[in-house]
């Protein structure tokens, strides 16, 4: 299929623009440019040759820099790359975005009743909605968590939700992330990027600002502060330097002008939390932590943590310090848990979805299962707690070996694995090699929950910048881009 | 302030206040090196070594040479120049919201074109030496300029200056005992001598001004006429040149006095007394009475209460026991 231009060849420097069966964010079925991607063509269609290659080659420079990097898991300790960042911006209309804001308010808010339910009452499961087994074995379930209300009943207070939109047009949700979702200062740099190379076209177009959201996310940090705190200190919690995001834990605290603080800066003593200062022990009131729930409290969960306050848990529990997410939050972003959120949104909210789900498959039902091992190549393939594009096959792309893999690993633990048709994402445009050339794109806007629920509008693009491929995480060769929402259509 | 935020600016500023150091010790060597007639290069390698407090084997000293390169650009050795930037670097990277973003472009900046001359084939020592000085004069201009002059601030002064008078007073005790002069017999033909230009004796002691970019300032103070006596009186006790140890005693203790302001008093009196004492000795000595001492020795003195400061400060501010802090 590729290759099907209805159109005479593109001028340069879309000379190498093809279209296939997916949907091109840019470009239309008819072959013609989007009326709301008019004013970026021609900007670039403008520029001097070599002026777009030029202006992103400085933004590169910057971006090493200024230290904006990540760290690829598996290699030389502290292996640092430049987050490549595509210098395009992706560009949703007005009213295509309402509708996603929609729906993802309404999504935080039953996941929000939901995690509530079950680590309380549990309604959902006596009705019989979400099956009991389901909850109990899912690997994030802490029943360290039950019976205990969470300030505010607030246990979703800063999530990224995956939207994919497919060949037809419409946004579905691909995934949930609900407990450290990462990504976000990358779209702040990014936007900062395409304001840089952009001006004109940026201001032309009218393009909704994202600035507040260290503000924002401050804000709904500050809603969570224990009962008769009203002037709490906030410090976000991160592994170290060398965790893969540290460079948004930084970028954040210093945004938001707080303490970025590791386990060993933190103390416990009578159920209250102190940091360590050249001053003496300050106590913690709102901890914003960016580490996973394993790894928090040696003494509740995984002895072998170094990363985490012993002691730490108690106080959370006693009330005395808020963490934002909740612990426990895995179970509402299990793969697994994922097929039955349309039916716990109709639930809890008597509203059918705004934004649907993929089509999901339980391995854990043998006819189900039966059916996606024969078609191994069709589908993709995931593990249920997984993130980051790790512990995933993708059908189309796999060989022999790695579906047997695959196959023998669904059969050992069919519980951990869900099977998805294999999804063929939109593209939009980028800047490859000097050239503009469709690539494959997800969407993850951030949605914060404290005493209101905001979005900034728009979120993080991930690109898929190989050719071909659909994998957009950056551990996977994934890249960014900035993504625009217009105040009109 | 963190603890640990403290403790990383503190060593980030330490480390590179060592590399310049080095640097700078080195640059002065290799162009001296070009004037000087005979002798074995590894006895005179050896002997910069030890200026700069790095410990040998026996054995090593028959090839001080080599090590003197890996000194430069080996990030096997962990005192090398590279080695040091990077672990400045690395601090900095911990405490990256801490300092100015200038800052860390600059570090990081410097930090890439350091790794860049390790691998490079065609490699220019000076050059690359010349590099390290400039960036990090850059850095401490542009950290002096874009960050708060507060608490953090003066963490970075204090391992700067605390750098500074260790290094110096290492630099300038071992020149003095491997030349000993008493104040009141250096021998006249010495004295007559060194007035040679090109005569090997007058290029050590210009070397030694020049390693801790004194020369033109001592030449403003007392002419050209290099004595031994006026040399380690500039270098030690000069109230005004920013190379001195006095100076590097007073300016570090100032700022350990700014260090926690008013919120705290566990531990800082006495904090503040030894810094104040380092400078007290500094502040009121005499070159003569020094000289007949021993230079060597008062400066062994200087060393050891800079130990003494560093581990005040830790006990104050970044390791204090948790009971303690508790308790008050």
């Amino acid at each position: 299929m590729a290759g099907v231009s209805s159109r005479q060849a593109w001028p340069a420097p879309f000379e190498k623009y093809e279209l296939d069966e997916a949907f091109d964010e840019m470009v239309d079925a008819a072959g013609e440019v989007r009326p709301h991607y008019e004013r970026l063509y021609h900007g670039v269609l403008n520029l001097e040759p070599g002026e777009l290659r030029r202006r992103q080659q400085l933004a590169d420079l910057s971006f090493l820099h200024q230290g904006i990097t990540f760290t690829v898991y598996g290699r030389e300790e502290g292996t640092e790359r430049i987050f490549p960042n595509d210098p395009l911006p992706r560009i949703l209309t007005h009213s295509e975005w309402s509708r996603i804001e929609r729906g993802l308010a309404q999504r935080i808010t039953a996941l929000n009743l939901f995690l509530k339910d079950i680590y309380n009452e549990g309604r959902i499961l006596s009705d019989g909605v979400v099956p009991r087994e389901m909850v109990y074995t899912c690997k994030h379930f802490r029943r360290q968590m039950r019976a205990f209300s969470v300030r505010k009943d607030v246990y979703v207070s800063v999530a990224g939700t995956d939207l994919i939109r497919m060949p037809s047009g419409e946004f579905v949700v691909l995934e949930d992330n609900v407990r450290v979702p990462s990504g976000v200062s990358y779209m702040l740099v990014s936007r900062e990027v395409t304001k840089r190379i952009f001006p004109r076209t940026f201001r032309e177009c009218g393009v909704e600002p994202i600035d507040h959201y260290p503000q924002a996310l401050l804000a709904t940090l500050r809603a969570l502060a224990p009962q008769g705190c009203s002037d709490p200190v906030i410090a976000l919690l991160t592994p170290g330097v060398f965790n893969s995001a540290y460079f948004e834990h930084a970028f954040l605290a210093r945004q938001m002008g707080i303490e970025l603080v590791e386990g060993r800066d933190l103390v416990t003593h009578d159920n209250f939390v102190y940091m360590r200062t050249t001053a003496g022990l300050r106590r913690v009131d709102v901890i914003y932590r960016r580490i996973d729930d394993d790894f928090t409290d040696p003494l509740a969960f995984r002895a072998d943590s170094a990363l985490g306050v012993a002691g730490l848990f108690n106080a959370y529990r006693a009330g005395n310090v808020s963490l934002a997410n909740a612990l426990g939050n895995g179970v509402a972003d299990d793969k697994a848990i994922y097929a039955y959120v349309p039916a716990i949104i109709r639930y809890y909210l008597r509203e059918d979805p705004v934004l649907n789900n993929v089509e999901t498959f339980q391995m854990s039902d043998p006819g189900q299962r039966r059916h996606v091992l024969d078609h191994l190549e069709r589908y993709v393939v995931k593990a249920v707690g997984e993130s980051g594009g790790y512990g995933m096959l993708i059908g189309p792309h796999s060989t022999a070996a790695e579906r047997e893999e695959f196959r023998r690993r669904v059969e050992a633990d069919p519980r951990n694995y869900i099977a998805q048709p294999t999804i063929v994402l939109s593209r939009a445009p980028c800047l490859i090699d000097g050239a503009v050339q469709p690539r494959h794109v997800d969407l993850r806007p951030y949605i914060l929950y404290g005493d209101k629920i905001t979005i900034v509008p728009g979120g993080l693009t991930r690109v898929a910048l190989r050719k071909g491929s659909l994998v957009v995480n950056s551990s996977q060769g994934g890249g960014s881009k900035d993504t625009w929402v217009l105040y009109r259509d | 302030m963190l603890s640990r935020v403290a403790d990383s600016l503190y060593w980030m500023s330490r480390y590179l206040e060592r590399a310049e150091h080095t640097a700078r010790v080195i640059n002065v060597q290799l162009n001296l090196m070009l004037e000087r007639g005979a002798g074995s290069d590894d006895e005179y390698w050896a002997r910069v070594l030890n200026s700069l407090g790095v410990q040998m084997a026996a054995d090593e000293a028959t090839h001080a040479q080599t090590l003197a390169v890996s000194l430069v650009r080996d990030t096997a050795h962990r005192a090398s120049i590279v080695s040091s930037i990077i672990a400045a670097r690395e601090n900095a990277r911990q405490v990256r919201e801490q300092i100015s973003s200038e800052m860390w472009e600059q570090l990081n900046r410097l930090f890439h074109s350091v790794r860049r001359a390790h691998s490079e084939a065609a490699w220019d020592a000076r050059e690359f030496l010349q590099s390290v000085k400039e960036g990090a004069h850059l850095f401490q201009g542009i950290t002096d300029s874009t960050m708060t002059h507060g608490e953090g601030w003066q963490f970075i002064q204090a391992g700067r200056f605390l750098e500074r008078t260790v290094s110096v007073s290492t630099l300038v005790g071992s020149f003095f005992r491997e030349r000993p002069v008493a104040s009141r017999s250096i021998p006249q033909s010495m004295l007559q001598s060194m007035k040679e230009e090109g005569d090997p004796e007058h290029l050590e002691w210009l070397g030694l001004l020049r390693s801790c970019t004194a020369f033109e300032a001592y030449c403003k103070a007392y002419t050209a006429d290099l004595k031994p006596e006026r040399v380690a009186e500039f270098l030690v006790l000069h109230p005004g040149f920013p190379h001195s140890i006095r100076f590097s005693a007073a300016a570090l203790e100032g700022a350990v006095k700014e260090i926690g302001g008013e919120a705290r008093s566990r531990g800082k009196s006495r904090l503040e007394r030894i810094a104040g004492r380092l400078h007290a000795t500094l502040s009121f000595g005499q070159i003569d009475e020094i000289m007949t001492s021993g230079l060597d020795a008062y400066l062994d003195t200087v060393l050891r209460q800079c130990g003494h400061v560093h581990s005040a400060l830790y006990q104050t501010h970044i390791a204090y026991p948790i009971e303690a802090a508790l308790g008050a």
